[in-house]
């Protein structure tokens, strides 16, 4: 059930297949997620404890390292617990727990000489509610190059600044007003603003928990479109709310219930033939 | 026995009596007429919703007699009061008995009345405060008349005893204020350089590093210092800080007063911590903390977030905090008066005694004498500068503190 690839679905096609399951493949096959993907965490077993009650239940799922891979479900259920597993903001909740492994390119990222916060530079995140800094919008880019050094010279940190504005799709609207304040910005252009900001220190990872759920429909339209390019570079991953959201824009879904991890697969699978009936239940509206 | 026959709380007897007896009679009245046969409607409001009204009425009428009594008094013979009182109260009754029908709005009126005696309760503070600053400013202006007002905020010299001694009106006296503004900045520059950096770090460490509990046990702890009673400060100041500055500084050969402004300073610095760190804790706390989560995400540090992202957004607050805690300590008196001495130096050394606005206040208005004297209205001069300078900063902190609270709203 877990992570179809090509592998796996040459393998099916080998053994000489019913029509149906040919449909299914060759659906698979146009899609982009079914390309030769690597593995980039694996979770084994991890579960999630707030003050020693259980959020989140043995959880078994591997993320590609390239594309985008949506997290839904009903509120609650455990999305934004499980997002912040990938980059130890959890450790920063007093009361909260991890077991499990998480392994990172193969690497337990919970073992003892993983800095956490060496981790989340490499692991970005983008929050609900656009949090930028009360600084101006260069020095809110700037932020992540200077703490981590990345930037030896004036020079240099102007350019990742630019870079990081270029591809988070902000760069036109804000190139002549870099000193004013990033809070002065619309909220999509501040759901922007941190995108670039995330980006800036060059993560492999961006995390995002429902980025467009204060956005009006237009900006959530430039936020897709924003993800959708963003995917080439980075692993996504991305809760949300919408299931129609959740189709555009991922190639991998996972569908959370009361803490399990229901159901994950491609996402058209998921939309069109989800095997668990909470899954169908969901996706149809019919909870949650 | 004697004494509860005296006018007051006979007065106050008769008045509480007639209220309780008003309510009990509103109320019954209620019920009674609520059970006629009123096309079945409902009465607008509950029974006691009358009582309280007709209580209200009688109280009124009968506070209505006393104040014009105490106005007009001695124009009637005292014996007739008791019976004024007794007789507006009884039309009170009647009132209330021709008002309250079943469909008499009494919740509203009640209501109304309840609106009206807090406005009056905030009346009596705001009036109270115009009162004093009136008196105040009348006062200063009859000061002024003796002593022109630029020698009064720019000469260097004050002595007020001698020109007392040598001229009754005071104008060849020296009211030159220069050096106890001085003395009282030092004093509270000292206070600040103490109670700055220790409250401010106290603040960090209870919001950002400090367990809930931790918070929860330290924090009222630390407030406990601005609770105890600056007469505690003072002789603490004056017996135990004092003599150990003066002893250290023996230590290196050299001579320093008991009484100086660096002893009242931090001891004055002691008090007003929390202050500061109570203020500042509340503003650190009010960023929001998904400012907090953003520096974690890209990988700073809890401190590189606090001094980076958190005490920037916090800082108008905090300025706010220590205005309010400036405010509080230019204004302290009993910990100066006991532990800095009373000689109005204009000097620079923290290490020498001065002198402050409130202890020459103090000294200005004890002792007997005639309180039109120049010397005596020094003193609502000073009390003057001293309204208005703490006025100020209480207003300059307090728009800091808003401004910045609607940042994040
Ligand atoms: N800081 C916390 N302390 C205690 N319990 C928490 C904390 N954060 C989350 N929980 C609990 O963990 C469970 C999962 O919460 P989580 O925020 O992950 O849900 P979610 O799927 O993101 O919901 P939503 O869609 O509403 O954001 C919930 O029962 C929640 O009450
Ligand atoms: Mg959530």
């Amino acid at each position: 059930m877990v992570n179809m690839n090509a592998a796996h679905t040459k393998y099916i096609s080998d053994l000489g297949l019913t029509p149906n399951m040919g449909e299914v493949i060759e659906m698979m096959a146009s899609a982009p997620a079914a390309e030769t993907t690597q593995v980039k965490f694996e979770c084994r077993d991890v579960e999630v404890f707030y003050s020693g009650k259980r959020a989140l239940r043995g959880v078994n799922m591997d993320v590609p390292d390239s594309g985008v891979t949506a997290l839904i479900g009903p509120s609650g259920c455990g999305k934004s617990t499980f997002l912040r597993v990938f980059n130890r903001m959890n450790d920063t909740i007093p009361n909260a727990r991890v077991t499990g492994q998480i392994l990172m390119d193969g690497q337990d990222i919970y073992s003892k000489d993983i800095d956490p916060v060496l981790l989340r530079a490499r692991v970005g995140m983008v929050f609900q509610k656009p949090n930028p800094f009360p600084k101006s919008i260069y020095d809110n880019v700037a932020y992540g190059p200077r703490i981590h050094g990345l930037a030896p010279q004036k020079k240099d940190l102007d350019n990742i600044v630019e870079r990081s504005l270029v591809r988070a799709g902000l760069w036109d609207e804000v190139k002549d007003r870099l000193k004013e304040p990033g809070t002065s910005l619309s909220g999509g252009q501040q759901q922007r603003l941190v995108i670039a900001r995330a980006i800036a220190v060059s993560p492999e990872v961006i995390l995002m928990d429902e980025p467009a759920s204060a956005l009006d429909p237009i900006a959530t339209a430039r936020l897709e479109e924003l993800i959708d390019e963003l995917k080439e570079k980075y692993c996504i991953l991305i809760v949300t709310h919408s299931m129609a959201q959740a189709a555009r824009v991922s190639q991998k879904t996972a569908f959370f219930h009361l803490g399990d991890l229901v159901e994950y697969d491609d996402t058209q699978t998921i939309f069109t033939n989800p095997k668990d009936q909470r899954t169908q239940d969901y996706i149809t509206g019919r909870t949650g | 026995m004697q004494q509860f026959l005296n006018p007051e709380i006979l007065t106050s007897a008769i008045l509480i009596i007639g209220a309780v007896t008003a309510f009990l009679y509103g109320r019954g009245l209620a019920v009674s007429r609520a059970q006629l046969p009123a096309d079945g409607a409902r009465a607008h409001s509950i029974p006691s919703y009358h009582g309280y009204f007709s209580a209200w009425i009688v109280a009124f009428i009968a506070v209505g007699v006393i104040a014009l009594w105490t106005t007009f008094s001695g124009a009637l013979p005292e014996f007739m009061f008791p019976a004024m009182m007794l007789g507006a109260m009884a039309l009170g009754f009647i009132i209330i008995n021709r008002l309250l029908t079943p469909t008499f709005r009494a919740r509203n009126h009640v209501e109304r009345f309840v609106g009206g005696v807090l406005m009056i309760c905030s009346g009596v503070a705001v009036l109270t405060t115009f009162g004093i600053v009136l008196s105040l400013v009348f006062e200063s202006l009859r000061f002024f008349d003796q002593v022109p007002i630029l020698d009064f905020l720019t000469g260097l010299n004050w002595s007020p005893q001698t020109a007392l001694r040598e001229d009754q009106i005071g104008q060849s006296g020296s009211f030159g204020a220069v050096p106890i503004f001085a003395g009282t900045f030092m004093i509270t520059a000292v206070a600040i350089f103490i109670a700055g950096p220790i409250g401010l770090l106290i603040a960090v460490y209870l919001s950002e590093y400090a367990t809930k509990r931790t918070r929860a046990t330290v924090k009222p702890m630390v407030e406990i210092l601005a609770g105890i009673p600056t007469i505690v400060y003072g002789f603490f100041a004056l017996l135990t800080v004092g003599p150990a500055i003066r002893n250290f500084a023996e230590g290196f050969g050299l001579s320093v007063p008991t009484q100086s402004a660096i002893a009242a300073g931090s001891v004055m610095g002691v008090m007003i911590i929390p202050f500061i760190s109570s203020l500042s804790d509340d503003v650190i706390n009010a960023v929001p903390q998904t400012l907090r989560d953003g520096s974690l995400a890209l990988g700073a540090t809890k401190s590189e977030t606090m001094t980076k992202v958190i005490f920037p957004a916090a800082l108008p607050g905090i300025i706010g905090a220590f205005l309010l805690a400036v405010s509080r300590a230019i204004g302290e008196t009993m910990i100066v008066v006991m532990a800095a001495g009373r000689a109005a130096n204009l000097t620079g050394n923290p290490f020498e005694a001065v002198t402050t606005v409130t202890v020459q206040i103090v000294s200005l208005l004890t002792g007997d004498q005639e309180f039109d004297s120049a010397k005596t209205l020094a003193a609502f001069a000073l009390g003057l500068v001293l309204f208005v300078f703490t006025l100020v900063l209480n207003i300059i902190a307090l728009l800091i503190v808003r401004k910045y609270r609607e940042r994040y709203e």
